[in-house]
């Protein structure tokens, strides 16, 4: 409920920005964070909440950054809403994202994180508009409150107008899986997303539906979207936000067998003696309905022991990182008649114990223009407004967290 | 300040540096290296009549605030910037202020007036300002009041007005907020709401005051406040529950609406809310719970005692009926799970956890598991939650097991807690896909992660005795693995398990004490050495042994090993002191001098205790008893057990500790406060205002279309709630909109079909929006229906309205089943208005079932759908009563008191591939079924339909006098993944008659028993059938060859050897494979070898092998080995099989 602080500190532990709401609070706090820091071996390590003498401190960890709130008192630990930006980003812009957390947070209470109400109160600044304010010295806050704020609609502003009024949907889907070692499907799961790019002037109210919206088990929806309409008659009926926003993002139902369009043929093994081990990888399509499979890349996370790779790609390339033991290998596009193959030795350290366990396999995917579960749209009607709108519908199949034990 | 020293380096890179760059990018970094020097250039750009070089000069504080660097000095010249006509300016300003305020108070309260000046510029009008021309009238502002044309700056003033932390401003601060607690803006009463808890942290006394404000902001009706205020009320006053009770219904009607981070605060306010004011949904069912474990252990004859006791006591209990507003609050927060935000989310899943009666909880396990694919952190918050909801609640999460498998790539953190909620989702008939999942784990890298594994595979064991042998022998095969801290984990949980039944593991004792050679890891020592000691009559030889070795490395060991040696030590002198009486004496003279006193401490306590000397006298007699007692085992319990006492997801759950302000969830009363209190008076809102109603505020023309709606719905109050009374309509507040009306008239709502429900769901989002537009709305509906010529919107409008009907069927029945029941307590007219809002309750409680019962229906025909497509597999047709010539005589049946039955010569031989004996079971005893007897048994055909289901027979015979009509089953409640495949409804029966029927159950390849309910025309029983291990199983035939091969495949943990004694009559070949096949559906393999029996099965559900091997030795020895990867129907078919024989 009640944020004390933020310090924004990046990889190497320097605190880049700091704000506090109330008192201050010395940027020694950051002190035990880093102490818990350097105790886990991998950034994703860090614990989420630590407890120090006086204050709690909430970590988040978000494209290298993390996000240390101090807190002194009981809040609901779930604190979740900053974007995605890069260190870079911040530093640029210091004073706007210091108004933004201004705006977002009043006494560390969370006001306004509507990301198109903050864009209004707060405009986003565009290289125009920095040469025109060094001309005119105007200013790039809002000078209005945000209309949508008080309106029934707080996420749509007043008074959209675009020349071309188009909607575009895209429907990404998500396999989550893993394989066992003899490649049969351990869990797997179809994780989807539909996001929208909504550019339509005034007060258009769409309403969207399936052919099948059975598939869908679980949903989660933008608030725009009226709830009762979909428990009624499965239609997704809403008041689009203006721009780019995730209408709803949905599991489907664990009942269906889940199609997984790859499989994956490994040998891996590691001598006891001789310090090396062999590595083998084929990756081939199954039951991709006639799309290509692309995007192709494999990641490993090989153990310690493994001090290098030498491996011939029969497409695309790989690196080997010895410092994290990463091993990642781009393959592009799958094609049926030549299947790529990695191949080679791998040198251990000389000495130390084989490794007990083969390294998994994480892969990803993408397959365009098929959703994987079938999940198709019928058709999306628009009311209120006159003028016709250009819609669009894409489907993209994304491999997720798509782990293969070896 | 860390910063400090930073400026004496700056200051000389500074001066080589130069110049002051004005027209530098505040970006560029060179900002971060400000120094005195500039402060001055600050101060002077600061001081000049340019916007630009100001705003710049702001720019450059700013960031230096944010660095984190002191910039306090330039306060002065800052603060008279306060009355900057540039909104840019005055904003950074503000931030300024905000930030140095309290640490410099002497300056602030020196700045003050500027300051209060630069406030009451925002406040007043002011015609010169820059930015009112380039403001547009934008429909917020078009209703404002004179005083100020931007409620953004009114709000924006007031914000950092309260965040000075200058205690000698309170009264200012007071007076602003009272002022602005009344504003026109919505926006700026909001501000007021946060200004609150900022004025009581500053200063407690205001709390009175404070609490003023908070009671008539409580009292506003929009969206935007409701949050705010009740952020300001925990903070202030949680204590003062008593301000909800008016605004409680509005509350839970607005709550959709509000901004999520509202909705989180609410939801967690409402929560304790009604914990204090209304009862447990839930007592009834934990006298249930009461029962079942009665029933569980009572005898027989006891029971049908106690049922009826107890029935006698359920009938004297007045029903538990849910006071309809919790279940409006249950009602309103449901759709919020659906919410985009994880917080809110949680928010929800906790008050239903907390609030819901159990069969409903299950709804938040799905929105929790969809959380699991969110960020890590939010992850971990959930996962801390799942495990303490799945201790309690474990069948909620049982059908989403494997969600919780984990991943490689998962952060150790995550792992562990996945690794919990899996260990606490453990059961029966889980516990073999789950051990393969650990198994798995064990091999991973992450040593933590593994650690953790082998705990939780021996908290599997203790729980589930079924596969303790298993876990152990799987765990003493870790023994041999290479990472030394494998082993020491194992050593430490084998400790633990071993201490439950040592007797028969004096192998693994023994194998354990030669691991004392190689485990460097002391806990793991210290564990063996522990283990040998105290089972030292099981390893008479090796113990002293060890104690010798150890002897020698004394000096060389941990304090916790050396501890251990000396009890080691203690126990071989008690109980062998021949061979180790000395060892012990060298071991106790070198703890004697050891340089940890503790070791020394022991040493002399010990030799004083067991040496016997003349003066230890007393206690030396009573050494082996205290030595040698018997010591319980360990129980090893989830660390998440009775964390639950904390509210879920709040941050003191999350550390299992209370956080400063946390709010005690307080326990259900025992009796209901009065619901009365949260009745709201109809009159014109109770909107009072200072600043003259020049405009109407938007919430007020809700009543307005209020007015209209009720008009609409008049026909359906009068129709069917005629004699609803008058404190319904007291109940039925008119801003509390439509979700209000349709709880109070259920039947009016849903017999007005889909179109109102649109309508109603219209008006929910558009509350505010004109009337015209839901005129507009009115239009279109039909135009859409045009639009829409496909077949299915059609459909859709067509299968609506049944059902509806069904919906409203429902209603009616439960209002016939409640007005029965009112007959039946014969109530008298007093209590009739009690009676009429009880009935009033649980009609729309029924409602609400109405509407969940219609959920299920759906998904049930969706999924029956999907397998229609995906499975090739159709309805079973009806399946084929038995021949007459299995039926048992209707006359024996009559005889039968309670007997099991069995009889061979009854049952056919030719249908079950394996000649064996039916047992017969008893359903429905004939006193509890009032006449009706009802008996099972396992046919052991296949079912027809459904190759993956057990068939059942079921005979009942009516030995009442009169005609039994239509026996059916009835809302089968199977657990996750059990199927009942029911047998057709049986239309009469006459007295006297038996019938015969099949019926098919999926059992999951568990034990687990299937419930169902019996219903004939006049009654319902419940009944259930619980399979041996025995009947889930088909036979195969195979031949030696492949036997052999699959054996093969089936070793290590899923291989279970048992040796026996064969008695007497059961020592010849026909006995012997008669014994099997009879405690087993299993199929005979053919052997080259004598002596040795081999059986074969697959399991229905699944398909897994079962190889059964019996080898008979010399005389009576004989040895039972069965192979199958499902570990838990081994382990119970080993027993059931060697009762068989040996009986």
């Amino acid at each position: 409920k009640m944020i004390h602080s933020l310090f924004l500190i990046n990889c190497s532990g320097d605190i880049f920005l700091e704000k506090h709401w109330k008192s201050v609070v010395s940027q020694s706090v950051c002190d035990y964070f880093f102490e818990a820091q350097e105790k886990a071996i991998d950034v994703e390590n860090v614990p989420p909440v630590i407890s120090t003498p006086h204050h709690y401190l909430i970590s988040i960890y978000r494209d290298k950054i993390f996000f240390v709130s101090v807190i002194q008192t009981e809040v609901p630990p779930l604190f979740d809403y900053f974007g995605e930006c890069s260190e870079t980003a911040i530093k640029d812009n210091v004073v706007i994202v210091y108004e933004l957390l201004e705006e977002m947070l009043d006494n560390g209470f969370p006001l306004a994180t509507e990301s198109n109400i903050l864009k209004e109160l707060i405009k986003p600044p565009t290289i125009l508009r920095s040469v025109v304010n060094s001309i005119t010295g105007s200013s790039n806050v809002g000078d209005t409150l945000p209309t949508g704020q008080l309106s029934n609609i707080p996420w749509r502003r007043a008074g959209v107008k675009y020349t071309n009024n188009e909607a575009y949907f895209d429907v990404i889907e998500e396999i989550d899986a893993i394989i066992d070692k003899s490649g049969s499907t351990v869990f797997a799961e179809i994780q989807g997303v539909i996001d929208s790019c909504i550019k339509l002037s005034g007060m258009p109210d769409l309403s969207l539906s399936f052919m099948n919206p059975r598939l869908l088990d679980d949903v989660s929806f933008h608030p725009c979207i009226r709830f009762k309409r979909w428990e009624s008659e499965r239609v997704l009926s809403f008041i689009p936000p203006d721009g780019n926003f995730r209408l709803i993002s949905y599991r489907v139902s664990s009942q269906n067998l889940v199609a997984i369009p790859v499989y994956v043929k490994h040998m891996i093994s590691f001598k006891e003696n001789t310090s090396s081990g062999r590595f083998d990888v084929t990756i081939g399509p199954k039951q991709n309905m006639g799309k290509t499979v692309e995007g192709v890349v494999m990641t490993v996370h090989m153990p310690k022991a493994v001090l290098n790779m030498n491996l011939t790609a029969t497409q695309g390339s790989y690196t080997f990182d010895p410092v994290t033991k990463v091993l990642t290998w781009d393959v592009g596009k799958i094609t049926p008649q030549k299947l790529p193959n990695l191949k080679g030795i791998v040198n251990l350290q000389s000495g130390a114990p084989k490794p007990e366990e083969n390294p998994s396999l994480n892969i990803q995917f993408k397959i365009q223009q098929l959703a994987i579960s079938g999940l198709k749209v019928n058709r999306l009607d628009m009311y209120g407004e006159k003028y016709k709108p250009f819609k669009g519908v894409k489907y993209i199949t994304k491999a997720g967290k798509f782990q293969v034990r070896t | 300040m860390a910063a400090s020293p930073a400026y004496g380096e700056e200051k000389g890179g500074s001066s080589s540096l130069g110049e002051p760059e004005y027209g530098h990018d505040p970006a560029s970094g060179g900002i971060f290296s400000s120094d005195y020097k500039r402060h001055d250039d600050l101060k002077e750009m600061l001081d000049s009549n340019k916007d630009s070089l100001k705003l710049e000069a702001m720019k450059r504080i700013v960031a230096m605030i944010a660095r984190g660097k002191n910039a306090s000095d330039l306060f002065p010249a800052v603060v008279k910037n306060v009355a900057c006509k540039n909104i840019e300016v005055k904003k950074l300003v503000y931030v300024y202020l905000v930030r140095y305020a309290e640490e410099q108070q002497d300056l602030a309260l020196l700045s003050i007036s500027t300051f209060q000046r630069g406030l009451k510029v925002s406040w007043s009008e002011d015609p010169g300002e820059v930015w009112r021309s380039t403001e547009p009238p934008t429909a917020a502002a078009s209703h404002m009041s004179p005083q100020d044309p931007n409620q953004l700056i009114r709000a924006s003033a007031l914000r950092v007005l309260s965040s000075i932390r200058v205690p000698i401003i309170v009264p200012i601060m007071m007076l602003a907020i009272k002022e602005a607690a009344s504003d026109m803006s919505p926006y700026v009463r909001k501000t007021a709401a946060h200004a609150i808890p900022k004025l009581y942290s500053l200063d407690s006394d205001q709390k009175d005051q404070l609490i003023e404000v908070i009671e008539k902001l409580l009292a506003d009706k929009t969206t935007l406040v409701a949050g705010s205020v009740v952020m300001a009320f925990e903070e202030v006053c949680p204590e003062r529950i008593d301000l909800i009770h008016k605004n409680y219904r509005k509350l839970c009607n607005l709550l959709i609406d509000v901004e999520e981070w509202g909705q989180v605060v609410i939801i967690n306010m409402l929560t304790r809310y009604a914990r204090t004011q209304f009862l447990s949904p839930n007592q009834n069912e934990s006298l249930l719970e009461e029962n079942t474990e009665k029933a569980f252990y009572g005898s027989e004859e006891e029971d049908a005692k106690d049922a009826k006791a107890e029935a006698a006591s359920l009938a004297k209990r007045k029903p538990y009926v849910m006071d309809p507003d919790h279940r409006l609050l249950l009602r309103n927060t449901k759709p919020l799970l659906q919410s985009r935000n994880a917080a809110v989310v949680m928010a929800v899943a906790q008050l239903y956890f907390h609030l819901a009666p159990k069969a409903e909880v299950g709804v938040i396990a799905k929105a929790l598991v969809r959380l699991l694919r969110s960020h890590s952190e939010v992850q971990y918050v959930v996962l801390q939650n799942v495990a303490t909801m799945s201790i309690k609640r474990r069948g909620m999460f049982e059908p989403y097991l494997k969600s919780f498998y984990i991943r490689s790539t998962d952060p150790t953190q995550i792992k562990i807690l996945k690794l919990e909620v899996l260990t606490n989702l453990a059961n029966e008939t889980n516990i073999s896909t789950i051990l393969r999942e650990f198994q798995t784990y064990i091999r991973s890298m992450d040593k933590d992660f593994v650690a953790a594994t082998i705990q939780a595979i021996g908290r599997c064991a203790t729980n589930i005795g079924k596969v303790r042998d298993t876990c152990l022998n799987g765990l003493v095969q870790l023994l041999s693995n290479r990472d030394e801290l494998v082993v020491a984990e194992s050593v430490v949980v084998i400790k633990k398990l071993l201490q439950m039944q040592p007797a028969q593991h004096s192998e693994i004792i023994k194998h354990m004490a030669k691991l004392t050679d190689n485990i460097q890891v002391p806990m793991a020592r210290a564990s063996i050495l522990w283990l040998i000691g105290e089972y030292c009559e099981h390893v008479p030889k090796i113990a002293p042994d060890v104690l010798r070795k150890m002897a020698k490395s004394f000096t060389n060991e941990e304090d916790i090993v050396k501890l251990q040696v000396i009890n080691l030590a203690a126990k071989l002198y008690l109980t062998n002191s021949k061979q180790s009486k000395l060892l012990t004496q060298y071991v106790l003279n070198l703890a004697k001098y050891d340089q940890n006193y503790d070791i020394r401490d022991r040493a002399r306590f010990i030799r004083q205790l067991i040496v016997p000397t003349e003066k230890s006298g007393a206690l030396n007699k009573y050494a082996k008893k205290l030595f040698l007692a018997q010591k319980p085992a360990p129980i090893l319990e989830s660390s998440f057990k009775d964390r639950d006492h904390f509210q879920l997801g709040s941050l003191s759950h999350l550390l299992n500790a209370k956080a400063v302000g946390y709010q005690e969830l307080p326990d259900w009363p025992d009796e209901a406060p009065d619901p009365s209190v949260r009745n709201v008076e109809v009159c014109g809102a109770p909107w009072v205002h200072g600043g003259g109603g020049a405009k109407v505020p938007e919430w007020t023309k809700c009543t307005s279309r209020e007015k209209r709606k009720e008009k609409v719905e008049k026909p359906f109050y009068s129709d069917s709630e005629g004699e609803s009374g008058p404190t319904e309509s007291a109940d039925s507040e008119p801003e509390s909109g439509s979700e209000e009306n349709s709880s109070s008239s259920s039947s009016g709502s849903s017999s007005s079909g889909t179109e109102e429900e649109e309508e109603e769901e219209e008006e929910d989002s558009g509350e505010q929006s004109e009337d015209k537009e839901e005129e507009e709305e009115e239009e279109k509906r039909p135009k859409r229906k045009d639009k829409e010529g496909s077949h299915k919107a059609v459909l859709g409008r067509v299968g609506s309205p049944s059902e509806e009907e069904e919906e409203e069927e429902g209603a009616k029945k439960s209002k016939k089943k409640v007005l029965q029941g009112r007959k039946g307590r014969a109530e008298t007219s007093s209590e009739a208005s009690t009676s009429e809002s009880s009935s009033s309750g649980s009609d729309s409680g029924s409602e609400a079932e109405a509407k969940q019962r219609k959920a299920p229906p759906s998904s049930k025909a969706s999924s029956k759908e999907i397998s229609l497509l995906d499975l090739d597999d159709f309805t079973p047709p009806p399946p084929q009563p038995i021949p007459s010539s299995s039926i048992i005589s209707t006359s024996l049946v009559t005889d039968l008191e309670g007997l099991t039955l069995t009889d061979t010569s009854l049952t056919p031989t030719l249908l079950s591939p394996a000649f064996s004996a039916v047992k017969t079971y008893e359903l429905l005893h004939r006193m509890a079924g009032e006449g009706l007897a009802v008996e099972y048994c396992f046919s052991r055909r296949p079912f027809p339909g459904d190759p993956h289901m057990v068939a059942v027979q079921i005979q009942i015979s009516n030995n009442t006098d009169t005609e039994v009509k239509n026996l059916r089953v009835n809302e089968p409640k199977p657990l996750s993944g059990m199927r009942i495949q029911e047998f057709p409804e049986i239309e009469h029966l006459a007295p006297g008659d038996t019938a015969s029927v099949v019926m098919g159950i999926d059992f999951c390849d568990s034990t687990q028993a299937a419930n169902f309910q019996l219903c004939t025309h006049t009654r319902q029983f419940y009944v259930s059938i619980q399979p041996p291990v025995g009947e889930l199983m088909a036979p195969v035939f195979m031949s030696e060859n492949e036997f052999k091969k699959e054996q093969g495949k089936l070793m290590g943990m899923s291989e279970i050897t048992e040796k026996l004694v064969l008695p007497e009559k059961c020592r010849s070949d026909h006995t012997i494979v008669q014994q099997v096949t009879s405690a087993a559906n299993v199929g005979r393999v053919p052997c080259g070898a004598s002596n040795e029996y081999r059986f074969a099965a697959k399991t229905v559900t699944s398909g897994s092998l079962v190889l059964i091997t019996l080898e008979w030795r010399e005389g009576s020895m004989a040895q039972l080995t069965i192979n199958s990867e499902k570990m838990v129907i081994g382990t119970m078919l080993v027993k059931d099989i060697i009762q068989a024989l040996t009986q």
